[in-house]
């Protein structure tokens, strides 16, 4: 019970003029991206039987390919392991000019940190059109793809972990007179071990993500096989595609979350 | 006859010849638009002496250790440290400099993955550099041998392998002191060493801290809100307040009650 004299406090706060424009101003924006994106309720409400239609046609998932769709995911899978352990070798140094007050100047941090938002801003599908012209077509384009583009988010993301570990260590090394290179590799990158492994895992599970559609291009993996499928009208073999695809992803991504979990603990 | 540091500092002192390890004149900073933390600070260290630096929080005693050691950049002023102008140091010869320095915190700031041996191993980078010195494992027997040495002064040979990470409070303050000594600094600056300890482990290894520093002529410059600490151990006390030293006097001449004051 209150004492008397106090007042309850209010429940929501109203909120100011700015407030209330940017609420109305986020609204206006959605309604806008929703008209240039043909939102159509006849359309949606049309699709249900579109949708069932092809599932009919698709079921029973194909398994008379089953060997040579194994075949290429496991190719998938190798693209996507050897991309994604290039990409994050390479990260290590990159990230370490990009993280700030770890080695080198602001100047620098920011140069690299742009260079890694470009690689981040194009897609991975982008990646890999690019590689097959200058490697051709096949897996190999798809692993350089994959790398580069595990180097755009482990490089970013190995960076922030650093800047973020705590700079005791750092302050108590560098007031013995140790060099900058000395201080990363001493105290800054073992504070940072468990994050990156946990950013790495990430990065894994990205590369499997990515990998399976990177056939879509030419660039291997089993995403050719998608696309055959559906423009062979084959849909009982690009059902399975699919079904094969989610299987590894989730597989993956909980063999993932196991390991975070064992390693660095239920923080991250 | 054969006189030993300690011998030869009295010495040295009784002749007026005692170097100045610390000199600060006209020391101001200020973070931002903030009023001044500290400014006209004027002070020396002899060598071998055991300086308390007291003071109410906020009073800029641990800035005031930064700046001495060239962590921070002063606003205005200088310091002048085992005989050279901070700023004018730069690269390679501010990293000399500091090779005969230490720093020992109150957070301890040990690397939490790493073992004991490699984080006192760390404390020799001053004066080494290289992967060689980045874990124990890799160390050169002469680094891991005085890394050992250091530990056996702190009594924590027993866990030279155990993870940082798992330590106590006073096992953690312990190995961070052995860092800071292994490299045999000249000067030393300690900021609160016991803060985060409870009042037992505090008292043994402020001892411990005290009487290896004493023992091997190390200069120290250390904070303490603990009045008895300073002066017991410091052989002089500087005392902030507003600002300004209000306080620099032998520590045998501080009566609690001038202590009482700078608090108030």
């Amino acid at each position: 019970m209150v004492s008397p004299g106090h007042v309850l406090p209010h429940r929501f706060n109203r909120p100011g003029a700015l407030g209330f424009v940017s609420y109305v101003l986020v609204a206006l924006v959605i309604l806008w991206s929703l008209e240039g994106a043909g939102w159509s309720v006849n359309r949606l409400v049309s699709s249900p039987p579109k949708l069932a239609d092809f599932f009919s046609r698709a079921w029973p998932p194909s398994i008379h390919n089953f060997d040579r769709l194994a075949w290429k995911m496991v190719e998938t899978m190798q693209i996507a392991i050897a991309g994604a352990a290039i990409g994050i070798v390479l990260s290590l140094p990159v990230a370490l000019l990009a993280a700030r007050g770890v080695l080198v100047g602001r100047g620098v941090n920011m140069a690299v940190r742009i260079v890694l938002g470009f690689i981040r801003a194009v897609p991975d599908l982008a990646w890999a059109l690019v590689f097959v012209v200058a490697v051709g077509l096949g897996p190999f384009a798809g692993m350089l793809a994959i790398a580069i583009d595990t180097i755009g988010f482990c490089g970013r993301f190995f960076a922030d972990d650093m800047e973020n570990t705590d700079p005791g260590p750092t302050e108590a090394l560098t007031a013995t007179g140790a060099r900058r290179i000395d201080i990363a590799a001493s105290a800054v990158i073992p504070a940072a071990l468990p994050a990156f492994v946990s950013t790495s895992l990430f990065g894994l599970e990205k590369a499997v993500r990515s990998s399976t559609i990177l056939g879509l291009v030419g660039a291997g993996g089993i995403g050719i096989e998608l696309k055959v499928g559906f423009d062979l009208f084959d849909y009982p073999t690009a059902l399975t595609v699919i079904l094969m695809i989610a299987v590894v992803v989730i597989g993956v991504e909980q063999i993932g979350a196991v390991l975070r979990q064992k390693i660095i603990g239920a923080g991250r | 006859m054969l006189l030993n540091s300690r011998d030869l500092r009295q010495c040295t002192a009784e002749a007026g010849l005692q170097a100045i390890d610390l000199q600060a004149r006209g020391l101001a900073k200020r973070f931002g638009t903030a009023a001044p933390v500290f400014s006209g600070l004027d002070f020396s260290i002899r060598q071998g002496d055991c300086v308390a630096l007291v003071g109410a929080n906020g009073t800029g005693k641990s800035t005031l250790l930064r700046c001495c050691l060239g962590l921070l950049v002063p606003d205005a002023g200088q310091i002048s440290l085992l005989g050279r102008a901070i700023a004018e140091t730069g690269g390679a010869a501010r990293r000399a400099l500091r090779a005969r320095t230490g720093l020992v915190g109150q957070k301890h700031n040990l690397v939490p993955r790493l073992s004991v041996l490699s984080n006192v191993i760390h404390g020799l980078l001053g004066q080494n550099s290289g992967p060689r010195y980045w874990v124990q494992g890799l160390a050169p027997a002469e680094a891991r041998a005085a890394a050992m040495a250091a530990l056996d002064k702190v009594g924590m040979t027993h866990l030279a392998l155990r993870r940082a990470d798992r330590l106590s409070g006073g096992q953690s303050q312990r190995v961070a002191i052995a860092r800071a000594l292994v490299g045999n600094p000249r000067f030393l600056v300690a900021d609160e060493p016991c803060a985060s300890l409870d009042p037992q482990a505090g008292e043994e290894v402020m001892a411990l801290f005290m009487g290896l520093v004493k023992r091997e002529g190390v200069t120290v410059l250390f904070t303490s809100h603990n009045v008895q600490h300073a002066l017991s151990y410091g052989d002089r006390i500087l005392g902030l307040q507003g600002g300004r030293i209000a306080l620099d006097a032998p520590s045998t001449t501080v009566s609690a009650t001038e202590m009482a004051q700078l608090y108030g």
